[in-house]
């Protein structure tokens, strides 16, 4: 039986067994001498019934699938050894090869030795499954009898209900925390794998970075060289251009817009600052690769400097101008929390508005607005489309911005797209540097939610 | 002593009355810097857009090329009760050379003939194959066809290859250009909208190639992230809104949602490729794998407007319900979060723009595939509209430069409808309390 026809008849017991303990419960309020002692609507026994037997059983299910791979693979390879079937050398991909038969074209297709592992195979599956059909809805069956004969008016069915469902709530706030653990496990553990091979010493403080291996030994670049300073510097050299770009215009955009602005204008700058938050990373690559490269390419050729056709300028500009909305939106938070106080009291002094901002406002909002330029930096140093498409591929250490510089994200992309063997060095490279990508990123947002935090508690 | 007052609080005046001018002419300054950042960001936009608009237009026009065609049904080995089969392996593309050499029988040579039959698109034998098949009662007759053009015809059409610049300039030559002339002096070239742009999936021919695979592979990608993270988004908002108490595992939860909300997104893409393509085993490029990634990315976005929204939500009414008897429970499903729908969705249907644009994470599980066949389920291998725009923008063939700006323009308009969707419902359902 498939899982979803096992799923939807889990369902239907549920559903017979929401029925019946409402029945039950309703037939025994009304042969209630004293109504006033009833306190549960009926359909909360119903859905305390109805879940007694879905939950447990439906748990049992997704446990069983789990181990179901893993067992038969065991089953598989004993069956392979006891046979002495000279399996190729990649199990993995013998056994791939047996399981994606599933036309009787390409049954007929395998060798005779395969045809035979096939059989067993096709065998161990169909028991595995029919064991795991009648478990689980043995199981579902039982609870249904056990919940339907147990429940009654004194149970707690309300409370219980809401418990469950608390519970439930519970596991999906809960979910936050399985995501970072997930991703601090999947890229941990290929990073270990990948300094097994590489030296870390070497990854993070070597000069010279060529992932690509030459398929003979004794071709040019016949061992891959993972060192990563070069991307590094150019990850910091692009990320550098942006902010410089994006801090003053986005600063100075938010202190317009809440200190000067008039509501026309406010009317139709916000709009525009949230246009440019929300398209997608993809067109500012496209942008920055098609129009802005080629255009800053012009203008330096013009003036006698040679710019490399994927310049650190060009994808910082634009990165750049793709964060000023974030910037700005945040400097505009932390702004309107300084009190209002403050800017009249430096009003009243005479002092000019301009005089207010510098002098009283941004020192005051000061913290806030390096959390929030550190939150911009991180957002630099993790963004990836318009790299991927407007910096290069070259490992040039330079801080010129003139020249073609790659980055961490760059490499990533360009390391796991495209086909490769997964357990070669070259794809576990990619999980290194997504293990140093958030590592920086976690301690640069960690501090700015801290320093921001920190800030708003200062003027409540 | 009271002179000497006088005399520098007089000078005091003077001092700051001279300091004035220069103190208005910074606030000047000041402002306009303020004025200039803002007209920056917002010429910018401007440019992006008509930059990306202008480069479109083409996309959406289509030359065709008029031509009488003889469907000799002996010639094609087929008759009117030939099967499916037999229609499909027939020989159309003889039929459409000679079709292009009765136009101009004076081509005799081999390498002028190859030029000559690149006048039409690679697609117009199965174009005709498929008109074929829908109506046998085509075969032997003779009839007029409109082709698709290949991309360097239409690319003359629309004035993007200059005809005036010298031969050895021009990609098409002269005498491919007095063909197209001549063609157009008969009246057999026409441009129409380009229908076939929505309606086909990607092709290596730029003038083949269209959107439709990218959106029912974005729309899929779309459904599954919405049927997950719409319910544990909600649930976990309700949790730490309403229910959970001030402890250590709370705020860790807590801290561990802002920062998701900021941690680079290419992370989870790599999250995706270890833990649900290789230890789950997924089938790669599917939409329900790049459900679940974006999912979880879009996650801690609904969970914060969720979160906010049900904040909103006044205590009276609480206290209301339970005053009245109603349970925790019941006053939060029955009364705080119908009144706080409004704003939940608003956040959600923000989150799935996001997600919509989203491309990172959607290339590191192998979404980056050339696929041709549109998506039939969500575990099929398809691709998405953001990579499909970053697929076509690294081919070489300059065809598929109008067709990555028109790509774009799609993906805009498709963000620019939620967006309004989003604002429409803020609009119509917000409450002033």
């Amino acid at each position: 039986m498939t899982i979803s026809a096992l799923i939807f008849l889990l369902l239907l017991f549920a559903a017979f067994s929401y029925f019946m303990a409402r029945q039950k419960i309703t037939t025994a309020y009304r042969q209630n001498k004293q109504p006033s002692k009833i306190m549960t609507l009926p359909k909360y026994f119903g859905y305390v019934a109805a879940l007694c037997s879905l939950l447990p059983s439906l748990l049992v299910l997704f446990v069983l699938q789990g181990v179901e791979e893993p067992y038969i693979n065991s089953e598989i390879s004993s069956f392979i050894g006891s046979q002495n079937i000279a399996a190729s050398d990649d199990l993995d991909l013998y056994l791939n090869e047996i399981k994606s038969a599933d036309t009787p074209e390409k049954i007929a297709a395998l060798s005779e030795e395969k045809q035979a592992v096939y059989q067993r195979y096709h065998e161990i599956e169909t028991t595995t499954q029919r064991t795991i059909t009648a478990i689980v809805l043995s199981l579902a069956i039982l609870l249904v009898i056990w919940g339907l004969r147990k429940i009654n008016t004194e149970t707690p069915a309300r409370k219980v209900f809401e418990k469950i469902i608390e519970g439930i709530l519970l596991l999906a706030a809960s979910i936050a925390i399985m995501t970072t653990v997930g991703i601090v496990f999947s890229v941990l553990f290929e990073s270990t794998r990948f300094f097994g091979e590489v030296p870390i010493m070497s990854f993070m403080f070597g000069t010279e970075w060529s992932p690509q291996t030459a398929i003979r030994a004794d071709q040019v670049g016949s061992s891959a060289a993972f060192g990563a300073v070069p991307l590094f510097v150019g990850t910091m050299l692009i990320s550098f251009i942006a902010l410089l770009v994006s801090v003053p215009l986005g600063l100075m955009s938010a202190v317009y817009l809440s200190e000067y602005a008039s509501s026309t204008v406010r009317a139709v700058a916000k709009p525009v600052l949230e246009i440019l938050a929300g398209i997608p990373t993809v067109v500012y690559g496209f942008f920055a690769a098609l129009t802005v490269a080629p255009f800053i390419r012009g203008l330096g050729e013009s003036m006698g400097l040679s710019v490399a056709s994927e310049s650190a300028l060009a994808a910082g500009l634009v990165m750049g101008i793709m964060i000023i909305p974030f910037v700005s939106s945040l400097s505009d938070d932390v702004l309107s929390a300084v009190p209002q106080s403050l800017r009249e009291g430096s009003l009243g002094l005479g002092a000019t508005r301009s005089e207010t901002i510098v002098k009283v406002l941004i020192p005051a909002a000061l913290p806030g607005i390096v959390g929030g330029v550190l939150l911009a930096a991180s957002r630099a140093i993790g963004e990836t489309m318009i790299v991927v498409m407007a910096a290069g591929l070259a490992a040039n250490l330079t801080v010129n911005p003139l020249e073609a510089v790659t980055t961490v994200t760059v490499q990533i992309v360009t390391l796991l797209t495209g086909d490769q063997e997964f357990d070669s060095a070259k794809t576990l490279a990619a999980f290194a540097l997504g293990l140093m990508l958030f590592i920086t990123t976690l301690i640069l947002n960690v501090i700015a939610l801290h320093v921001v935090r920190k800030y708003r508690e200062q003027y409540e | 002593m009271s002179l000497e007052n006088t005399e520098n609080s007089m000078n005091n005046t003077e001092l700051v009355k001279q300091s004035l001018k220069k103190r208005y002419i910074k606030e000047r300054v000041f402002k306009l810097m303020g004025l200039f950042s803002i007209a920056t960001a917002i010429l910018f936009l401007l440019i992006l857009l008509v930059d990306i608009a202008s480069k479109a237009m083409p996309a959406f026009s289509q030359t065709k090329i008029t031509l009488p065609i003889n469907l000799d049904a002996e010639k094609l080995g087929l008759d009117v009760s030939s099967s499916k089969q037999d229609m499909m392996g027939a020989d159309f593309r003889t039929v459409i050379r000679a079709a292009l050499l009765k136009q101009f029988p004076e081509v005799t040579k081999r390498k002028e003939k190859r030029a000559l039959y690149s006048l039409t698109s690679m697609g117009a034998e199965f174009q005709l194959r498929d008109m074929v098949i829908e109506n046998p009662d085509l075969l032997g007759q003779s009839i007029e066809v409109d082709f698709m053009a290949d991309d360097d015809v239409d690319a003359v059409i629309k004035g993007s290859i200059d005809r005036n610049l010298p031969e050895s300039d021009r990609r098409v030559k002269d005498q491919k250009l007095s063909w197209i002339e001549t063609l157009e002096q008969s009246g057999q070239i026409s441009t129409g909208f380009n229908w076939h742009f929505f309606s086909s999936g990607d092709s290596r021919e730029p003038e083949m190639a269209g959107i439709k695979g990218a959106i029912i592979g974005s729309l899929y990608t779309l459904l599954v992230t919405l049927a997950l993270s719409f319910p544990v988004a909600v649930a976990a908002a309700i949790y730490l809104e309403e229910f959970a108490p001030k402890n250590r595992f709370i705020d860790f939860i807590e801290i561990n949602i802002n920062n998701l909300a900021a941690v680079p997104s290419i992370v989870f893409g790599l999250l995706g490729l270890a833990v649900f393509i290789n230890f789950f085993s997924m089938p790669r490029s599917a939409p329900v794998v790049g459900g679940i990634v974006l999912s979880l990315m879009t996650l801690p976005t609904i969970i914060i407007a969720s979160r906010s929204a049900i904040k909103a939500v006044p205590p009276s009414l609480r206290e209301a319900a339970l005053g009245l008897g109603a349970s925790k429970m019941q006053s939060v499903f029955h009364h705080v979060l119908p009144a706080a729908l409004p704003g939940i969705l608003t956040g959600t249907i923000i989150g799935m723009a996001q997600a919509l644009g989203e491309t990172a994470p959607l290339l590191m599980i192998g979404m980056v595939a050339f696929i041709v066949d549109i998506p039939q389920s969500v575990v099929d291998p398809s691709t998405v509209l953001p990579i499909q725009v970053y697929l076509w923008a690294d081919s070489p063939e300059r065809g598929f430069l109008a067709k990555t700006s028109a790509a774009i323009m799609v993906l805009l308009f498709f963000l620019v409808a939620m967006n309004a969707i989003a604002i429409y419902l803020r609009k119509k359902f917000e409450k002033k309390w």
